[in-house]
């Protein structure tokens, strides 16, 4: 069954508070997204533990009843960051 | 420890880059395995493959041993990598070549 952007959105914001969270849907089916998600949280995080992070906040959707999510994460931008 | 769960052990430990993909390198039976036989393709990687499609208790048990829900997934020297959305990023930053570049 199609998942909404909006609910994927949701979900995510709702274990990861701060996260910033772009969603583009790929193939136009609701079945196919990219996500971009920024968050202070992944700070000190490898990217495995980034997306696991995401994967969690999804509680166990993705693999299953959504296909296809397309995971980029990064830390917010800083001065400090490099 | 279970079955599959040894299986999978021997296998990445056996292995000095394992992806566990759903097809073939030749023949990817989807669109993210296809991109990380690309991605390794490109970087001229010596790697084994493991059709997942063949082998249902891998399939499921591969989930569990990395706690990750998707397929691909490679594995360099024992230690999980990611999947094909980490792949693409560490073969463009350079990295992926250089862990790849250390093995040979």
């Amino acid at each position: 069954m199609p998942m909404a952007a909006s609910e994927i959105e949701r979900l995510i914001k709702a274990s990861i508070p701060d996260a910033e969270v772009t969603i583009r849907d790929l193939a136009g089916d609701g079945d196919h997204y990219a996500a971009r998600v920024v968050s202070g949280s992944f700070e000190g995080l490898n990217r495995i533990k980034q997306h696991q992070a995401v994967y969690a906040a999804l509680g166990g959707r993705v693999g299953g009843e959504l296909h296809a999510l397309q995971l980029e994460t990064a830390v917010p931008q800083s001065e400090n960051s490099k | 420890m279970t079955d599959a769960n040894s299986r999978i052990a021997d296998l990445v430990k056996s292995n000095d880059v394992v992806l566990f993909m759903k097809g073939t390198a030749l023949f990817p039976q989807c669109g993210f395995s296809s991109r990380a036989v690309a991605i390794l393709d490109r970087l001229g990687a010596t790697y084994e493959t493991v059709d997942v499609l063949q082998d249902p208790e891998i399939r499921n048990g591969i989930k569990e041993y990395s706690d990750w829900p998707t397929i691909p997934q490679l594995y360099v020297k024992g230690e999980f990598v990611g999947g094909s959305d980490i792949m693409m990023e560490m073969f463009e930053s350079g990295e992926l070549k250089q862990m790849l570049g250390a093995e040979a």
